[in-house]
């Protein structure tokens, strides 16, 4: 059989290619490129992995590593559980259901440096109402002098400006449960903690995976809200990794060690999502393999 | 364990009703008897989901009661009435195990472990689930979770009564037969009361003792598959039951007998006299395809009718012949004749059943 051989179709992915390469590909190869050599002007010296080496023995960005992964790691296991107690509790239908959601919703709209800058009045002592209030109460309330005051306000900074999305995608998760399967629950006299529990979360499984991703590596880049609001201060008690490596980039000038960090960074957030992911998918599998089983 | 009683219920989704079509449904008397196996069967809409849906108690009806022996349970919820339902689509736990679903209602109702496991076994047996019962119920087909949702609704042995909301919509039709022989098997080794909403007449013939055929709110019959076939209550009972459905002639009553158009037929003078007597102008005489008698050749007893065509069903043919205006049927046995263009039919008396406002008027002598 003489079959005639077309491969005219691969052209037909070629703008989707230029586009990708232009978008993700060119900029990425920058900062191999960068992260590889000692590029100065138009000199440029192949270093291999010195750069890598540098960065990762480095005892200041180790530090905002740490604080990193302490801060995504907080801020998942508050705003997880709240965000479905939230989505729990909103109404389900009316003119309450609608309210609700656009209350629910605001935090969301507003520009990451504004919530920063609201924050940074709001936690003043002298004109803030939270920093005002809690000084009047007795402590001696400080971001910018106690590095657990500050670790305390951005916690909850960002969970008032990120819970809402997790609610937001639970909410909306909830709603698609057919009534059929309370009704179910109803006749098996589960109580409302089983309903929770072999419903409702199983039925949260996708949108939670999507919300866990969404808010990990949304946190593990997490910069300009604690750029407004401490600086990174005191000290470096709230410098995460993506305002050490704006820094080290911007601020020294260390193309080649900032390039390298850039690529480690990228991998740990490709690393950690994925694991996460394989995790979740994993809790729905069969634990058991049956004969023949699919 | 429950004789089921439905007193002067009536049922609406309307805030404020005010004429019989707001009713889900109409108001209606009704026992169903402990260890029945019964079917609830009728059209989308007709109001047999919300009947059930009442009877377990996820719904409260808007007036009447509803008693479980000698017990008004109105107020009571379903845990509490002691009902197992199965719905329409296959309802499983996702994350639990077939046999953690299948445990689920025991382990509700603090049954001990050693009874649980012997229980799930039997019920997973008697649905053929054994060989599932360690997979997750989640990465099952349709029919196996239908079967899981079901099995569920059997693994009480106390329960007051199961209903089956269409339960084998979704199931594939060879299984569909498997399963339905399954329930009334079920049903004889257990003796639980089963009301089987359908509106599919063959799944309801073949599961029930009784059926409760419903239309537009109200039962308009409750009796023997045969019953129904043989002696509909309601017009609506004649056209739904059966395959096709009952013949149908709008009738004047005369001094001599009935009259359709300029066609007289003769009936019974029983009827006839009550059809006199009766104001009503909705005079309707029924007669099924399988009674309608096709003679071979012309005879002063048979009206010559013509022909339209002859549908051929393997076994048996139907023959759809004019009737003055009206497109009547007949079933031809398989070795009799085909009519051609002209057909010789008569209305046997004792299978012409007269309706006056669609319901059935009885005869004495049947």
């Amino acid at each position: 059989m003489n079959k005639v051989e077309n491969n005219k179709a691969w052209f037909l992915v070629l703008p989707m290619l230029v586009l990708v390469s232009f978008s993700a590909v060119i900029p990425l190869m920058t900062v191999v490129n960068y992260s590889i050599q000692d590029i100065l002007g138009n000199s440029a010296f192949f270093v291999g992995t010195e750069w890598f080496e540098k960065t990762l023995n480095d005892p200041d960005l180790q530090g905002a590593l740490l604080r990193q992964f302490a801060f995504s790691f907080t801020i998942l296991a508050i705003e997880v559980p709240l965000g479905i107690a939230i989505a729990l509790l909103m109404p389900k239908k009316g003119w309450q259901a609608s309210a609700v959601l656009i209350l629910v919703i605001l935090p969301l709209l507003v520009p990451w440096n504004v919530v920063g800058s609201m924050w940074q009045i709001f936690t003043r002592g002298d004109i803030g109402l939270m920093g005002y209030g809690i000084n009047a109460l007795g402590y001696d309330y400080s971001i910018t002098s106690n590095a657990t005051d500050a670790w305390v306000t951005i916690i909850l900074m960002d969970v008032w400006h990120w819970t809402p999305l997790i609610a937001l995608l639970c909410y909306s998760g909830l709603r698609a449960i057919p009534e059929a399967y309370y009704q179910a629950a109803r006749i098996d006299r589960a109580s409302n903690w089983a309903v929770f529990r072999y419903i409702q979360l199983p039925k949260l499984t996708n949108v939670l995976v999507i919300g866990v991703l969404l808010r990990f590596m949304h946190s593990f880049m997490i910069y300009a809200e604690p750029f407004v609001l401490t600086g990174g201060g005191p000290g470096s008690s709230t410098t995460f990794l993506s305002q050490s490596l704006t820094s080290m980039a911007i601020g020294q000038q260390d193309l080649g060690p900032s390039a390298a960090f850039s690529i480690i960074y990228f991998l740990i957030i490709l690393a950690v999502s994925y694991v996460f992911y394989i995790a979740i998918m994993n809790m729905q599998k069969d634990k058991v393999n049956t004969q023949g089983g699919a | 364990m429950a004789e089921i009683t439905l007193s002067s219920l009536a049922h609406t989704y309307e805030t404020n009703p005010s004429s019989p079509e707001d009713y889900a449904i109409r108001k209606m008397d009704h026992v169903w008897h402990q260890g029945g196996a019964y079917a609830l069967l009728g059209p989308s809409g007709c109001g047999k989901s919300t009947m059930l849906n009442i009877i377990s108690g996820l719904l409260q009806p808007s007036e009447g009661d509803v008693i479980f022996d000698s017990r008004i349970v109105n107020d009571l919820s379903p845990e509490e009435r002691n009902i197992a339902q199965v719905f329409q689509f296959p309802v499983v736990y996702d994350t639990m195990t077939v046999f953690e679903n299948l445990a689920f209602p025991l382990r509700n109702i603090k049954t001990p472990a050693h009874k649980i496991a012997p229980r799930v076994h039997e019920v997973a047996e008697i649905l053929e689930l054994t060989s599932v019962l360690k997979r997750k119920a989640k990465n099952l087909n349709a029919d196996e979770k239908q079967k899981v949702s079901m099995g569920r609704g059997l693994v009480r042995d106390d329960v007051s009564a199961i209903l089956f909301d269409e339960p084998l919509t979704v199931i594939d039709p060879q299984l569909k037969w498997k399963l339905r022989r399954k329930l009334k098997q079920i049903h004889e080794q257990f003796n639980i009361t089963m009301i089987y909403v359908t509106h599919d007449q063959l799944e309801a013939s073949t599961f029930a003792e009784k059926i409760a055929v419903m239309y537009e709110g109200k039962m308009v019959q409750f009796g023997s598959p045969r019953e129904l076939f043989e002696r509909p209550a309601h017009t609506f009972v004649g056209f739904f039951i059966g395959s096709p459905g009952m013949n149908f002639l709008e009738v004047a009553i005369t001094d001599s007998g009935a009259q359709y158009g300029d066609i007289a037929i003769p009936i019974n003078p029983h009827q006839h006299a009550i059809a006199k007597a009766s104001d009503s102008g909705n005079i309707k005489l029924g007669i099924r395809p399988e009674f309608v008698h096709v003679w071979d050749d012309k005879n002063d007893e048979a009206f010559e009718v013509n022909v339209k065509d002859v549908e051929d069903l393997g076994t048996y043919r139907i023959m759809s012949f004019y009737f003055g205006d009206s497109l009547l049927r007949a079933r031809l046995h398989e070795d009799q004749r085909v009519p051609q263009k002209k057909a010789y039919v008569s209305f046997p008396e004792q299978w012409l059943t007269l309706y006056i406002d669609e319901y059935r008027v009885e005869v004495g002598n049947e």
